[in-house]
């Protein structure tokens, strides 16, 4: 059964992966400004056009 | 690209800012434009590839009416103003944030971030849609800082520049905590459970011991930083309300985490059980999600705004002949100052040169412009309506007239620590959970078991934990805030939702409020005026300089002219003069010898002719629209009274719209308005909701219980206040209101239902057989429960009330 610490080990490994990915992003400004990146995707395309 | 939808006869709306066009004659291309402004825009874009601008979304410009002077941006070259609005620079490259209120929509966005294609030295331009902002980098030695600006300005973004925001607001960054807290709840409260899921399955002896040490290790790891990171907001806040010798909601649930956590401690290391480590992490999640919808209110608007971002960051100073900008703080007694049309006047000074149109409606309340002849004194907040002046400052900045009003002691009024009927319902929650616990205990003592008497004590504790109240109120607040938000009233606390169900008397203020800040209505009445008799009268018109006289002018629309000759000018009571050989009075009913026929409802002017009254042009103020249904619909719920800063012209028109039971008062001073508000306080015991809108009811609206201040673009300067509503909306102010002031009972009512819970919690803590497995399913159903109720009421009041759901 000890097979279940490591496998639980593991999961809590990948989980703190997420989290700390989850701090980053944060950390980076992902969640100050919800907004503009929806639209600036849309606008990828036209840039490249007029290039 | 480039087709014209509607190419009807009736109207043409301008390619850039869809306006509705006057004439048909300014086109490029089959486009037509309203005025040379949007027009030269699009040449600016259609010059350097940009029309995708217009492509994204139709017109989606911003009017550029008012021409920009070459020189505003002058003092964008002086050193130390530079310095201060910049936030990096090192000779190369320079970096700055711009507050652009314009900008609202895709196109926008896109045209920005495209700034580089117009202005060579632009590196690169990123735009924060939510706060409206503008981060720019360029190169100094292409561009400098007063091109960027002007380039902004000639595409019809111009930045609101001012020292105020930028000292305070730029430097603060987002508050980030609240989503590291999330974070780190979310992934303990998730591991946590699962480890407890063995646990939950199965009696406690079947688990092997191993594995159980293993996982109550593991959970005990997981629950610090819970505990130590982030439920700490909840500890700092119990703590302060201690201090203050108050418990607020926040200590019975500070005091149930930590009864909590000791009591898990226990079990695990005297191998009873688990304890309560999944229930407590995830009580700490759901309540930091709760306080996060609670403080995500709108972030553009700024509610303290102070008269500096009022004023502009420099003026022109003339010296030795020389003009040359000079910082706002730095102009001293006795320097000459030029103020541009439609500047705002940021001392007190007296008319050197020049023609001065005064409007000082947002000081004081005057509907109508003022006319100053040199050598009178000027206010600090008058703005000149158009032509140049010179001033020969007598007050600096800091003494001003404008200034000393802002230094009232009522602003500096220390905002007392709130205490709203939660803590007090919360208040009573614990006592009386407590009572039953010691109950409880004192019963189990009594029977002899030790043992059940501590269990049952603490489990009560854990499990009537006031979190539900906490939660029902954090979402419910969170809710409702988010929805008058996307309907353009905006709050600036949670805590004022339970004050609007205490508000019975609503006091209004007139110019800007209920009248519209721009124009006013002109009404003629009298013998039919043919083209010739309009062009006398607009003739005559055209050589004062009165307010009246301009209105009236712009009124006739007339263009050519004729001669006049003897013109008089009586001050404050007419002009007179001879045109065509026609002898023409205008003005007040004293100055032509006649008495008023009409009632009072506005400004008169009266045209008299050779000799004969030919009839009379009546000015009132523009009311904004649905303010009549507004009023009817407020008079339902609360007595009204109005306050204004103006003269009484008004009076039969507000009287109408009032009724005669509201008391309504002229003439008054930003003082009396306060001392009016705080004598409705004391005197009658009433709770007051100002509603005003400019810098004469700043004191008014913090004396207030509730202040809101009407806003006509989110650009405009509103004096400090507990909301801000769109003046568009204002007509549904009184549903907002109702939908507020539902939002208590909603709270109440959410909060009853969850208390079943915790009765069924109760029903096994005081028997001392409160398994961590109940605890478990119990916490989350009801916090679940509290989400899915808050949620679909609000939503359902929402649709009750006619109000905004979508954001569009």
């Amino acid at each position: 059964m000890s097979v279940i610490i490591i496998l639980l080990i593991v999961s809590i490994c990948i989980a703190g992966g997420f989290l700390i990915a989850f701090l980053w992003s944060v950390k980076d400004g992902q969640f100050d400004d919800v907004q503009s990146p929806a639209q600036r995707m849309l606008f990828e395309n036209i840039k490249n056009k007029e290039k | 690209m480039g087709k014209l939808k509607s190419h009807t006869e009736e109207k043409i709306s301008c390619y850039h800012c869809g306006d509705d066009c006057k004439s048909n004659d300014i086109l490029i291309e089959q486009k037509h434009f309203c005025c040379s402004g949007c027009k030269s825009v699009y040449e600016i874009l259609n010059q350097h590839d940009l029309c995708t601008y217009y492509d994204l979304n139709s017109n989606p410009g911003v009017g550029l009416k008012t021409e920009i002077r070459a020189d505003k941006f002058q003092f964008l070259d002086n050193e130390d103003i530079r310095k201060k609005l910049l936030q990096f620079t090192n000779g190369k490259q320079s970096q700055l944030t711009l507050y652009l209120p314009q900008i609202h929509c895709s196109s926008c966005l896109w045209l920005l971030e495209n700034l580089h294609m117009i202005e060579d030295g632009v590196l690169n331009a990123t735009v924060n849609f939510t706060k409206k902002e503008v981060f720019i980098v360029y190169d100094e030695t292409k561009t400098t800082l007063r091109k960027v600006v002007e380039t902004l300005s000639r595409i019809g973004y111009e930045p609101h520049l001012s020292l105020n925001e930028i000292s305070t607001d730029s430097l603060k960054k987002m508050d980030r905590t609240r989503w590291y807290k999330i974070g780190v709840a979310g992934f303990c409260f998730a591991n946590i459970m699962m480890m407890s899921f063995a646990d939950y399955l199965s009696s406690a002896n079947h688990v092997e011991t191993k594995i159980q040490t293993f996982f109550q290790g593991a959970s005990l790891v997981l629950v610090l930083p819970v505990l130590f990171y982030a439920a700490t907001e909840f500890f700092v806040s119990a703590w302060n309300g201690l201090k203050n010798r108050f418990l607020n909601i926040d200590f019975p649930v500070a005091l149930a985490l930590v009864i909590t956590f000791f009591r898990s401690i226990y079990e695990i290391f005297s191998g009873i059980g688990n304890g309560y480590l999944d229930s407590l992490s995830g009580i700490v999640f759901f309540m930091l999600i709760g306080r996060w919808l609670q403080s995500r209110t709108n972030q553009t608007i700024s509610f303290d705004r102070d008269y500096k971002s009022f004023f502009p960051i420099a003026i022109n100073v003339i010296k030795e002949g020389k003009v040359a900008p000079v910082e706002i703080a730095s102009v001293k007694v006795n320097d000459v100052i030029q103020i541009h049309s439609n500047e705002i006047i940021p001392v007190d000074a007296i008319l050197s040169k020049g023609a001065a149109r005064i409007d000082y409606s947002f000081v004081s309340g005057e509907s109508m412009p003022v006319a100053i002849t040199i050598g009178e004194m000027v206010y600090a907040g008058g703005k000149q309506l158009d032509g140049l002046l010179e001033l020969i400052v007598v007050k600096e900045v800091s003494q001003s007239y404008l200034t000393n009003l802002w230094n009232n002691p009522v602003f500096t009024k220390k905002e007392i620590v709130r205490k709203t009927s939660y803590d007090t319902i919360s208040k009573y929650f614990t006592y009386f959970v407590l009572f039953l616990g010691f109950i409880a205990g004192v019963y189990w003592h009594l029977q002899g078991k030790d043992n059940l008497m501590w269990n049952a004590m603490t489990t009560v504790l854990i499990v009537a934990c006031p979190c539900a109240l906490l939660l029902s109120q954090n979402y419910t607040h969170g809710n409702i805030l988010r929805i008058l938000g996307l309907n353009k009233f905006y709050l600036r606390s949670p805590d004022l939702i339970e004050d609007f169900s205490s508000i019975n008397h609503i006091v209004l203020d007139k110019t800007g409020t209920l009248t519209q800040t721009k124009g006013s209505n002109v009404r003629y009445s009298g013998k039919i005026l043919s083209e010739d008799l309009k062009k006398l009268i607009a003739s005559l018109l055209n050589q004062s300089s009165h307010p009246a006289s301009k209105l009236v002018f712009q009124y006739l629309n007339i263009s050519d002219l004729f001669e006049v000759t003897n013109f008089k000018e009586i001050e404050g009571k007419g002009i007179e003069g001879w045109v065509n050989d026609q002898h023409i009075k205008i003005g007040s009913a004293e100055f032509i010898g006649k008495t008023q026929t009409t009632q009072n409802n506005g400004s008169i002017v009266m045209i008299f002719i050779d000799g004969a009254v030919i009839g009379e042009f009546v000015i009132s103020n523009k009311y904004r629209f649905g303010v009549t249904k507004l009023i009817q619909s407020l008079k339902k719920h609360f007595t009204l009274s109005l306050l204004s800063g103006d003269n009484d012209t008004e009076l039969k028109n507000i009287e109408e719209l009032l009724g005669k039971d509201s008391e309504l008062y002229f003439n008054q001073s930003p003082q009396q308005k306060l001392e009016y508000i705080k004598q409705l306080q004391d005197d009658h015991q009433l709770n007051v909701m100002m509603i005003g809108d400019g810098l004469n009811d700043a004191g008014a609206l913090k004396q207030s219980n509730i202040g809101i201040a009407v806003a006509d673009t989110s650009n405009t300067f509103t004096p400090s206040s507990d909301g801000v509503i769109d003046g568009s909306k204002l007509s549904n102010l009184d549903s907002f209101i109702q939908f507020a002031r539902v939002g208590k009972k909603l709270v109440l009512i959410t909060f009853g239902f969850s208390v079943i819970y915790n009765i069924i919690g109760l029903v096994f803590a005081v028997q001392g057989i409160l398994s961590p497995v109940i605890a478990a399913i119990l916490m989350p159903c009801s916090s679940i429960t509290i989400i899915f109720m808050t949620y679909g009421l609000t939503e359902w009041l929402a649709r009750k009330y006619n109000l905004n759901r979508k954001n569009y």
